[in-house]
Order: C-alpha cells, then sequence, then structure tokens
C-alpha cells in the first residue's frame, strides 16, 4: 500500500491527480545544467550514472562508499504520489518510485550524537555546462533535521512512473521532501554525511533572507520577493486558476508535530 | 558602395508601415504557441517572460539609434518611433499578462506593485514610459517643441529599471539578465558627454 500506517490525510493523496511525464520531465530546476526550465532536459542526457555510489559517513556505524545497486537490492520500492511544490510558486502531482530514507539511515547505522543529515550533489563539470557559472558556491548541498529525515514521508526517490528516474529529475537517487519547498529535496546525491550540527544548506549560503534552512511550505511566510499563498499547477494551460497553497504542501496531519514550539515565521 | 551607405540605402526603401507589421508579428504569434504548448508546460510564466524580454530588446534597439548615426554614420532614424511603440506594445502585453493570466488576484496585484521591489521598479518604469507612447505623434512633438526631447529623455531611465527589473526577478544572479543590464548602461554612458568631464575637473 500507498502509505500504509499513516493516519488520516494521506490516503486522501490516492485523490491525486499526477501530471504527466512530460510535463514532469520537461519543467525542471537543476541549475548544474542551466539556470532555464527546459535546460536540464536539454543537457542532462550527458550526465553519466553507472556506475554511481553514494559515501554515508559522519556519524555513522558503518561508514563508506555504498554502490547503487547494493543499496537497491536492499531497499523495498514503493510508489509515492506527493504534491511537490516549488518556492517559485509552481506545483506538480508525481508519482515517485523509492524507498524511505530511515531504511538507508538504519543500512549506515545512525549514531546517538547525531541530529542532522547533509547531502551533497554530484559535482562534475565535464558533464555538468551549468557549473560553469558560480550561480551557486558547487557542489549543491542540502541539509534535514534527523527527525525530519526518519519522517516516513521522507522518500529516496529512484524512479517515476515505474521508470528508472530521468536525469533531469535527479538520477539515480533524490530526496523527497513533500512538505518542504522543492530545492530542499535533493538531487544525484553522492554523500550522505550524519552530523551534529546543522549544516549549510545552498540557497540558504547564496541568500538567507529569501532562503531558511526549514523551507517548509507555508502560505503565511511569504518569500520576500513574491506570495507564498498561491500557486499554478503545471499543466493547465494559459488560462490555468492560482489556487490556495497548503500548510505543509498538505501535509499538516503528518509533520506539524515535527514543528511544535517552533516560529515558523523565524525558522522559516 | 560601403557598408554604411548600403544599409541607408536599404533603410530609406524600407516603409515605417513595414516595420510595425513584421515586428509585432510574434506577439499574436507566442500567444498561439502558448496556448498549443508550444511554450511547454507552463505557458504563462513563458509567455511574460517572451514578451518582456521582446519590450526589453525594443527598448535597447531604441537606445542604440543615436550612437548608430553619430558614430557610424547609419541613420535609422525613421524607424525610432516605430520602434519605442513596438517597446510599449511588447511591455503592455507583457504587464497585461501578468495582471490577467499570472496574478489574477486583484488585491494581491496591489500589494505586489507595493510590496515587492522587483515590481515596484518594473511598475515605474511601465509609467514612465505611458506618456512617452501618448506623444509619440506629430501633433504632440509640435505642440510641445523642445520640451519634447526633454521628455523623451525618461526613456533613459526607464530603460534602466527594466533592466533592473530583470535582474532582480531572478533567483541568484544570473549572466542573461546582467548582460541586458550592462548593454544598457553602456548605451547610456555613450550619451554622456567624456568631453565635458575633464574640463569640469579643470574647473
Amino acid at each position: 500500500t500507498m502509505l500504509g500506517g499513516l493516519p488520516g490525510n494521506a490516503r486522501a493523496q490516492d485523490a491525486l491527480e499526477p501530471n504527466s511525464w512530460e510535463e514532469i520531465t520537461s519543467y525542471n530546476n537543476y541549475y548544474e545544467f542551466g539556470t532555464g526550465k527546459d535546460d536540464p532536459a536539454r543537457y542532462a542526457d550527458q550526465l553519466t550514472t553507472e556506475p554511481w555510489s553514494v559515501t554515508i559517513d559522519g556519524l555513522v556505524d558503518r561508514p563508506g562508499e555504498y554502490a547503487f545497486q547494493d543499496i537497491m537490492s536492499e531497499m523495498t520500492i514503493e510508489e509515492r504520489i506527493y504534491r511537490f511544490r516549488c518556492v517559485e510558486a509552481w506545483s506538480m502531482v508525481v508519482p515517485w518510485n523509492g524507498f524511505e530514507l530511515a531504511d538507508l539511515l538504519d543500512m549506515a547505522g545512525v549514531q546517538d550524537g547525531a541530529r542532522y543529515v547533509a547531502f551533497e550533489t554530484l559535482l562534475r563539470p565535464s558533464e555538468m555546462p551549468g557549473v560553469a557559472r558560480s550561480v551557486l558556491d558547487w557542489p549543491y548541498v542540502e541539509g534535514l533535521r534527523l527527525d525530519e529525515a526518519r519522517h516516513p514521508l521522507t522518500l529516496m526517490a529512484t524512479g517515476i512512473y515505474g521508470r528508472p528516474i530521468p536525469n533531469q529529475n535527479g538520477a539515480p537517487l533524490r530526496l523527497v521532501v513533500p512538505w518542504k519547498y522543492g530545492f530542499k529535496s535533493i538531487k544525484s546525491i553522492v554523500r550522505i554525511t550524519l552530523t551534529e550540527d546543522e549544516p549549510p544548506t545552498s540557497w540558504n549560503k547564496a541568500n538567507p533572507r529569501e532562503y531558511g534552512f526549514y523551507s517548509n511550505v507555508n502560505p503565511d511566510v511569504d518569500h520576500p520577493r513574491w506570495s507564498q499563498a498561491t500557486e499554478r499547477e503545471i499543466g493547465g494551460g494559459l488560462f490555468s486558476k492560482r489556487k490556495p497553497t497548503l500548510m505543509f504542501n498538505g501535509y499538516e496531519d503528518e509533520v506539524a508535530a515535527l514543528y511544535e514550539g517552533m516560529d515558523l515565521s523565524v525558522n522559516f | 558602395m560601403n557598408p554604411v551607405d548600403r544599409l541607408n540605402g536599404w533603410a530609406r526603401r524600407l516603409p515605417v508601415w513595414a516595420v510595425y507589421l513584421i515586428c509585432a508579428l510574434p506577439a499574436p504569434y507566442l500567444f498561439y504557441l502558448g496556448l498549443t504548448g508550444g511554450l511547454g508546460v507552463e505557458p504563462i510564466e513563458a509567455l511574460e517572460h517572451e514578451y518582456g524580454e521582446i519590450a526589453l530588446q525594443f527598448l535597447i534597439a531604441g537606445l542604440c539609434i543615436t550612437p548608430l548615426r553619430r558614430r557610424l554614420g547609419v541613420n535609422l532614424m525613421r524607424f525610432r518611433r516605430a520602434i519605442g511603440l513596438l517597446a510599449f506594445f511588447y511591455l503592455t502585453l507583457h504587464l497585461l499578462v501578468w495582471l490577467v493570466l499570472d496574478v489574477q488576484i486583484l488585491s494581491q496585484i496591489w500589494a505586489d506593485i507595493l510590496k515587492r521591489p522587483y515590481i515596484t521598479v518594473g511598475m515605474a518604469g511601465f509609467l514612465m514610459l505611458v506618456p512617452l507612447a501618448l506623444t509619440s505623434n506629430n501633433w504632440s512633438v509640435r505642440k510641445l517643441g523642445p520640451r519634447w526631447r526633454q521628455l523623451h529623455k525618461l526613456v533613459y531611465a526607464a530603460a534602466l529599471l527594466g533592466g533592473l527589473h530583470f535582474v532582480m526577478l531572478r533567483k541568484g544572479f544570473q549572466l542573461e539578465p546582467l548582460i541586458y543590464l550592462a548593454v544598457i548602461a553602456v548605451l547610456l554612458l555613450m550619451r554622456l558627454d567624456w568631453r565635458a568631464i575633464p574640463r569640469l575637473n579643470r574647473a
């Protein structure tokens, strides 16, 4: 089952209508291949994703370089149909295939002192034309608090629509945190590090006023340059209507408890 | 015949109405592409950006006319009004797509104009061009006399605001908008009377 064991609203996701393959794979932000929405689809086929390995290090019992195939043979792949909300105020619904990040963390064995998980994207200038420009401080890095990382909604995606995930969407494996803005869901991961301290994150480094560490989808906290109250669903054509953005992107019942007592306009 | 004379010859033969017609054609064509999927899966944003970028290109083209004549002897003066009005035409379409298709919510439009600097900057640039568009006719030129030239210098500020608006709206500092802003800045700097500056220093 899709979200067995999760209460309430999560199951209502069965009603979500996924975007088409074409929509999901032609409109992407993956700045390593360029800043245009069509740049990733145009250039990401140059990316070599075989062989691939992920270094898992830091505060873990079994640090090392894990081959992608070895990880896959240990994990149970399931389908998760999630809303995807970009910080730029557009959204999609994506039928991901993947496994829970918690299972991967268990595979490496998280030590007691670990409180955060840091992620790093591949940096390979010979295959990534976008990194020639310093739009961001490469490589792209992201991070989660350990409880966010271990949440059952947090996915490591390896496929879309039952097919291997296309390069422009972050092959061969990427993070998906459906209640956060899309840029948190880091692509093409080569390193996962368990840390004691909050790790640096790319967009926060680039502009801390606009992008916080948490970056939870929140219609009440605007981006300094645009409103986050509404979003446009991709695929509605030239006359599509904006729709209201949901708190935690519609996953409030599942994740609100993670942030109890926190001021979300300060920890944005 | 040297290339400049040849260019001037072509320019003399090209009717102004043809410039209006040819240069306005991308507007309905882009709209048609947006309707039929030719602008990708997010046609509203794409159309808004296309119109905005074309408007900037016409603003830049308009700023090129004087330096082209002064420095290279290429005379395109008879197209200057058409180019300016085309810039305004595309800018209006850019604004309309933003108002009608993009933001949609009236209360939010006003909030955006006041609250979001890149929209404030863009809107200020647009408003500066309104009186210029309204006075782009022979009657106004005659009526306003020397004040017409003074008034139309507003295009310098408007172009600068347009370039700034483009830089500000992107995530991170991206190359393309910076190139636009740099081109506009260079075209404006060329208008400064550099010989006057050392004289000022001596004074």
